[in-house]
């Protein structure tokens, strides 16, 4: 079983809208949404759960009124702020790990667990899915994705995929790095803007740093020609691999608003047969 | 007044709100807090003055003192020390700084040593001072920086905080105190989605907010029915034009070559201001 991972640094080029592609084009696949804290994936592939687990992530600390003698010192030794003026916990903020637990004199506090979210297995039309949503405001979310990860691999062990198909997050901080680890190859989805190329060159000197085989795709190469020249020439230049142009076109914003992949909803479309070529090309790399 | 810009879903002019209603305004501090993909300093070219690093503290066990009791490692919540029989390995990664092993270790092996984990920017273009963090390639934490960069704060000033994508701590910790968060979305399903989560937290901290409308004219009505029903101003439309995307493609803000703009943005800002005083 192989594990490919989309990625992009800048939010908004396309992560999704792709990988919901892949997914169609793979027929038997597991596709993961690892990002956790702002999934879109469902919307294209209408998933129907199947099991339904909840994830603990962190712990939470708990101040017993009754015990507290107000001394202050968990404010004064927390590292995260996560103790306000009148010594209550601010849970947002609170990590979990227990400093206020070893130095309070009382005993007064102690650490609870609390439920950060959900993670799903569901069927889709042409596979599997693995995915999950992260409580409003809940830290952690590395952890949740490394559970997602291994959702999808027990998934396409016991189903027999030959293919887990990973959608990242933006950026390039834990979670991300959550979802490239141990993986086979990643592909970076790009667009031709100053933020696009820079955003670019992080993503894969993050993968570079993990030694992810990479490959680049450049969507909406048209809305700056110029741009997507100097992606390609950097690519040459840095022994990557091009693996895609696709040009601006308003259909994957219509095929969205109708909950369908480009794909699907258009297959005879520009767009549509470079996602294709780019599977396909992708897919025999990979196997 | 500090005013955060914000997004669940990636992609979706946070960095053009930012940049744009920075210039717009007058004298003014932007604060670029996604530490992890900063881009408004690609739109502004302003002069670097001055780079500090941002450092985590993570603990060295002192193996001459350890007598692998493994105290430290029942305590860490974060599976970042595992201690055998005769070793202690340490896992910086997964340390998230909290100084608890230090603090629970009964032979005082334990020490804080100083880690570097990025850096934060200074720089200035005429009235606009602007401050970005830059996480090391490699490093998970990026709260850390983000905290730093909003050390800068100078409360008597128009502050612009630039928020990183998504709902989670990053986000949180960003606009965190401040008086208003301006949520960009764009008039597609994801941008839905991703907006309601983002206004879940914000009403779960109590920050204020109101929307900016980006790429409007591209997807469904969706996003403007639901801020109907929600009750929920929307400030600012900024409609999709192609011309619009090449400006910000080359690193140029809009509101420099389009003029109008300017006052639409100072209009905003003065929207804000307004609403954040009652």
């Amino acid at each position: 079983m192989k594990q490919l991972t989309i990625l992009s640094g800048k939010g908004g080029t396309g992560k999704t809208s792709i990988t919901a592609c892949f997914a169609v084009l793979a027929k038997n696949a597991v596709v993961a949404d690892c990002d956790v804290d702002a999934p879109d994936l469902h919307m294209l592939l209408h998933p129907e759960v199947i099991e339904t687990q909840q994830f603990k992530g962190a712990k939470v600390a708990v101040i017993n009124e009754e015990k507290c003698v107000k001394c202050g010192l968990c404010k004064e030794k927390c590292a995260f702020d996560a103790i306000t003026n009148d010594l209550k916990v601010d849970a947002i903020a609170c990590e979990g790990c227990g400093v206020c637990t070893v130095v309070c004199p009382v005993n007064a506090v102690e650490l609870v667990e609390r439920i950060s979210g959900t993670a799903y297995i569901s069927k889709i039309k042409y596979g599997y899915m693995a995915h999950a949503l992260l409580n409003p405001g809940e830290s952690n979310s590395g952890r949740l994705v490394t559970l997602v990860r291994e959702n999808a691999k027990t998934t396409a062990q016991k189903e027999k995929c030959d293919i887990v198909i990973i959608d990242g997050s933006p950026g390039i901080g834990c979670p991300v790095i959550a979802s490239i680890t141990g993986v086979d190859a990643a592909l970076v989805v790009t667009e031709p803007t100053l933020s696009g190329i820079h955003d670019l060159k992080r993503a894969l000197k993050l993968l570079d740093h993990f030694k992810v085989v990479s490959f680049v795709c450049i969507n909406m190469y048209d809305v700056n020609v110029d741009n997507t020249n100097k992606i390609l020439s950097f690519c040459r230049e840095n022994g990557i691999e091009g693996f895609g142009i696709i040009p601006f076109d308003p259909i994957v914003t219509e095929s969205m608003v109708n909950g369908k992949t480009v794909i699907e909803y258009s297959p005879e479309s520009g767009v549509s047969k470079e996602i294709e070529s780019m599977w396909n090309k992708l897919y025999k790399r990979l196997l | 007044m500090i005013i955060s810009v914000a997004s669940g879903k990636g992609g979706t002019g946070k960095t053009l709100v930012s940049v744009n209603m920075s210039l717009s305004i007058g004298k003014v501090q932007l604060l670029d807090c996604d530490v992890e993909e900063p881009n408004d300093h690609l739109l502004l070219n302003p002069h670097i003055y001055k780079t500090e690093p941002v450092f985590n503290l993570i603990p060295r066990i002192d193996e001459e003192l350890c007598t692998h009791c493994g105290t430290c490692s029942k305590f860490c919540q974060f599976n970042a020390i595992f201690v055998s029989s005769d070793q202690a390995l340490l896992f910086p990664e997964m340390c998230v700084s909290c100084g608890g092993c230090a603090i629970v270790c009964p032979e005082k092996a334990i020490t804080l040593e100083k880690h570097k984990i990025g850096v934060i920017k200074f720089g200035s273009v005429e009235n606009l001072a602007l401050v970005y963090g830059e996480l090391e390639v490699g490093k998970p934490m990026a709260v850390p920086i983000i905290k730093a960069v909003k050390k800068q704060i100078e409360r008597s000033e128009n502050v612009i905080l630039d928020s990183p994508p998504g709902t989670s701590c990053p986000f949180v910790e960003t606009v965190r105190d401040s008086d208003f968060c301006l949520l960009v979305t764009e008039p597609t399903p994801f941008g839905l989605h991703d907006l309601k989560i983002s206004i879940e937290v914000l009403r779960r901290i109590g920050i204020p907010f109101g929307v900016v409308v980006n790429r409007a004219g591209v997807g469904d009505k969706k996003v403007y029915e639901y801020c109907e029903q929600e009750n929920i101003r929307i400030l600012l439309e900024i409609p999709y034009q192609r011309r619009i995307a090449e400006l910000y493609s080359k690193g140029i803000p809009f509101s420099s070559e389009m003029m109008e703009w300017e006052e639409k943005f100072r209009a905003l800002h003065k929207e804000i201001a307004e609403l954040t005083q009652k």
